[in-house]
């Protein structure tokens, strides 16, 4: 098992090491640069520039001096925050945007669980046709107008809940259950697949036979089974809720590493662009190793080596 | 039920109306929705309108803006003489203090002024000192010499600024964030740290309290500064909301006092509001022709595009915010000065230009392209000109659609045919709408060059005489206009929501509300 880390931890070494180099050159390749203003500067201040980031170098110097400094675990300066270091920003925006990624997934076990059970529970009735409703609407409706809409209902109609910002946990509800919806429906579906599946099998019946009451039943005996494929998908849920969160941070205006994401991009601000896909690489990795191991722990027929 | 409140609620509101109408002292909060995180607060770095608001009110230039008529007003100098020749500027410094006590002295000038200057500082606007003499040299690396430049601290109260040229408007660049007086005392003890909160020295109105990127900026009263008696807010809060639409609902449900854009797909609601306002801005929304390509290097296929644009209708029904149709480039209402008109609408006359051009009814004409970067507005905006061409002069032109730096890189290689544009005013003179055309310049991008242009424009900057210095503009703007490298469309508006308990606000063709001439009243 030991080994078997070791090894896995030795294999994201090149494979960031890979996706830096890509990142470096491909975003060299996109037209204009940090230095592109909508006032144009004068030359010479623009060498000045320049010359201080290291731009005027040849693109080769430029990547090894950059591959040294990651080794060394300094991201640089950011181009267009220029008080700040990348580090820094990372370091601020990282808690928010996992705090943000953790209750919205809570909302999509709760919520996606609950509808799946009722829907499995009560095959073909109104409620189950009710709940399906519900995951059909979370997949087909894209959190940039989710999002939105929730803020008219809940936070101009109602005046219950902030339109946006960050700092109290009502800050936090309306982006939660935005970004939670669309797994939310996911959940419940595989929910509900599996109450199917599991409800007609024997050991149900026997619960049933010994005269157990209809929530043990369902709760003790049907639903750990039924949630097993719910299990299995938390792991690439959770990495999409951390990266997918990027137009969620926005529309609610949420200090996190999504706001950076593609804002960094458009603003060519280069190094803090090869900052957040360095952040993110790595958290995938990490994300597909708990999965791996989290198999291991649920399925005795799975062993790492 | 609810009945039985209306009586006590009653007696309430009159007793309470004989009360005065201010809010209390603690509850002077202020909240601006600033549209995007500050790129920095150090005034050597920084280069936005976004920063602008901030710094404006955290620092204080040797002037500041009159907040009516953005004229300059005394600042950290308290007098100033100008030399006959309008060479010479000597500031007399008025007793201030930083945050931390220490007195503003001459020097902290010229210690900034250096540090934007010195080309190893990589300064963005080290062209605002320019102006003075051996500015440019010094920044070039030409001289190293920094005595050889126009600043100078006379003693700790008097500071000589010797410039290049008389520049009229050179106390409307004091009152510019570049020009800042910098502590260097901070800087050496935290290097670029210095700007964050519990390090930053500061001597404006309002001082750093707190900053979280992308959540809040907070301000508060500075006790120490030379005037705190008159700042009435006590704190002010900058949120960085990037989403438009957001912003704007913020203010509707209170959570912020003042947002300055509306989103073009809510004007028509807004405008319903009383918390909306509108007022001109000092910014011209144009087209840029590549004056080096085909077929638009022809003046009359120039013309001809410019005379079958109806900016009226432009105005009315597709920007529809109160912007003004206007087809001179330097906007109307600047001080003293009088431009050309431009051309008008007179699809007649355009057809017969095409025609001559070698494009009767269009016929004939290449395949144009007209560049724009992505934004709703400039979408609708040459969508409408594509049709105006397509109705009036019967030909197509091809809409590009590309990201920001894409857009602004093309420009520059003038790698392009037609494309949008908007220019800004640094300040108010129309020295700052004009001499961005001259041969060469970095923002010309068109590849248009007028030597007698040039000529002119140098000219307006010798000049001492206002009447002489504008009359020579004027010229200039002529020739502009006739040989038609851009095709002016309207004057840009400022439009927001402010809260109506905000008092002494007067709206401003920069849009600049000096938070010290701000409170708020019930």
């Amino acid at each position: 098992m030991v080994g078997y880390l070791v090894r896995r931890v030795a294999g994201f070494v090149p494979v960031l090491f890979l996706i830096i180099s890509l990142s470096f050159f491909i975003m060299r390749l996109a037209p204009g640069g940090p230095f592109d203003l909508d006032r144009a500067l004068p030359e010479q201040v623009r060498a000045n520039l320049e010359a201080r980031y290291r731009l005027n170098e040849p693109l080769w110097t430029q990547y090894l001096g950059y591959c040294a400094d990651v080794l060394h675990g300094d991201l640089g300066p950011s181009f267009r925050y220029p008080d700040r270091t990348v580090n820094e920003l990372l370091g601020l925006g990282f808690p928010v945007s996992l705090l943000l990624g953790a209750c919205a997934m809570v909302v999509a076990v709760c919520l996606g669980g609950a509808a799946g059970l009722l829907a499995g529970l009560h095959r073909n009735a109104p409620l189950d046709y009710l709940a399906m409703s519900f995951a059909l609407f979370g997949v087909s409706v894209p959190n940039f107008v989710l999002g939105p809409m929730l803020m008219l209902l809940f936070a101009l109609a109602l005046g219950w809940l902030p339109v946006a910002g960050w700092g109290t946990w009502r800050h936090l509800i309306l982006p939660a259950f935005t970004l939670g919806t669309f797994y939310a429906a996911y959940v419940a579906r595989l929910t509900r697949a599996g109450m199917l599946e599991v409800v007609g099998q024997d050991f149900i019946r026997t619960a049933r036979a010994k005269g157990l009451r209809e929530s043990t039943v369902v709760l003790r005996h049907a639903l750990p089974s039924a949630i097993l494929p719910v299990v299995s998908y938390l792991g690439p849920a959770s990495a999409a809720v951390l990266t997918g969160s990027v137009v969620v941070e926005t529309v609610f205006s949420i200090p996190g590493v999504g706001r950076y994401f593609v804002g960094s991009a458009l603003n060519r601000d280069y190094t803090m662009v090869l900052g957040t896909v360095i952040a993110y690489s790595a958290l995938l990795l990490l994300f597909n190793l708990l999965v791996d191991l989290l198999y291991a722990f649920l399925d005795p027929r799975v062993h790492l080596q | 039920m609810r009945r039985r409140w209306l009586l006590p609620a009653l007696v309430a509101t009159a007793l309470l109306g004989g009360a005065p109408a201010s809010i209390g002292a603690q509850d002077q909060l202020f909240r601006i929705n600033n549209m995007v995180e500050p790129e920095s607060l150090d005034p050597g770095v920084v280069t936005g309108v976004p920063e602008h608001r901030i710094l404006s009110n955290l620092f204080e230039g040797l002037t500041t803006t009159d907040p009516n008529d953005l004229s300059p007003r005394p600042g950290m100098a308290k007098a100033w003489t100008i030399s006959k020749d309008g060479l010479v500027y000597t500031f007399t410094l008025r007793d201030a203090q930083w945050t931390d006590g220490t007195p503003v002295t001459a020097r902290d000038f010229v210690f900034a002024w250096e540090r934007v200057l010195n080309p190893k500082s990589g300064a963005k606007y080290a062209q605002q000192l320019f102006y003075l003499k051996n500015g440019e040299e010094y920044n070039r690396g030409r001289t190293t010499d920094f005595s050889q430049v126009g600043v100078k601290a006379l003693d700790t109260k008097t500071l000589r600024v010797t410039l290049k040229n008389p520049t009229a408007y050179f106390l409307d660049l004091t009152s510019f964030y570049t020009l800042y007086p910098v502590p260097k005392w901070a800087l050496d003890a935290h290097g670029k740290d210095w700007v964050k909160p519990g390090k930053i020295v500061s001597n404006g109105p309002f001082r750093l309290t707190g900053w979280v990127p992308q959540r809040e900026l907070v301000l508060e009263r500075n006790p120490q500064y030379w005037d705190a008696a008159s700042v009435m807010l006590r704190k002010v809060v900058f949120l960085p909301t990037d989403d438009i639409n957001t912003a704007y609902k913020q203010f509707l449900a209170g959570e912020s006092d003042w947002v300055p854009t509306v989103p073009s797909a809510q004007l028509d609601a807004a405008k319903n509001k009383p918390e909306y306002y509108v007022s001109p801005y000092l910014g011209t929304y144009y087209l840029r022709f590549n004056v080096t390509k085909a077929p638009v290097n022809d003046l009359r296929v120039r013309r001809a595009l410019s005379l079958s644009v109806d900016r009226e209708a432009l105005t009315k029904f597709v920007t529809k915010a109160g912007e003004v149709p206007h087809s001179a480039f330097v906007p109307a209402g600047l001080r003293g000065y009088q431009g050309p008109r431009g051309l008008g609408f007179d699809p007649g006359a355009a057809t017969r230009l095409l025609a001559e051009a070698g494009y009767p009814k269009g016929r004939g004409f290449p395949k144009v392209e007209l560049l724009y970067n992505t934004n709703e507005l400039h979408r609708v905006i040459t969508q409408a000109i594509q049709q105006m061409w397509k109705e009036h002069l019967g030909i197509q032109v091809e809409l590009v659609n590309v990201e920001w730096k894409v857009y602004l890189a093309k420009q520059s290689a003038l790698d392009y045919q037609i494309a949008r544009a908007g220019w800004i005013g640094d300040y108010v003179d129309p020295n700052t709408f004009l001499e961005i055309w001259k041969t060469g310049g970095g923002n010309n991008q068109t590849g248009w060059s007028s030597t007698r242009y040039d000529e002119l424009i140098d000219q307006a900057a010798r000049l001492v005489t206002a009447t002489d210095r504008l009359r020579t503009l004027h010229d200039a703007e002529t020739i502009l206009l006739d040989e038609m490298p851009v095709l002016p469309l309207y004057t840009y508006v400022n439009k927001g929501m402010l809260s109506r308990k905000v008092r002494g606000w007067h709206p401003n063709i920069l849009d600049q509300h000096p938070l010290k001439h701000l409170s708020l009243e019930r």
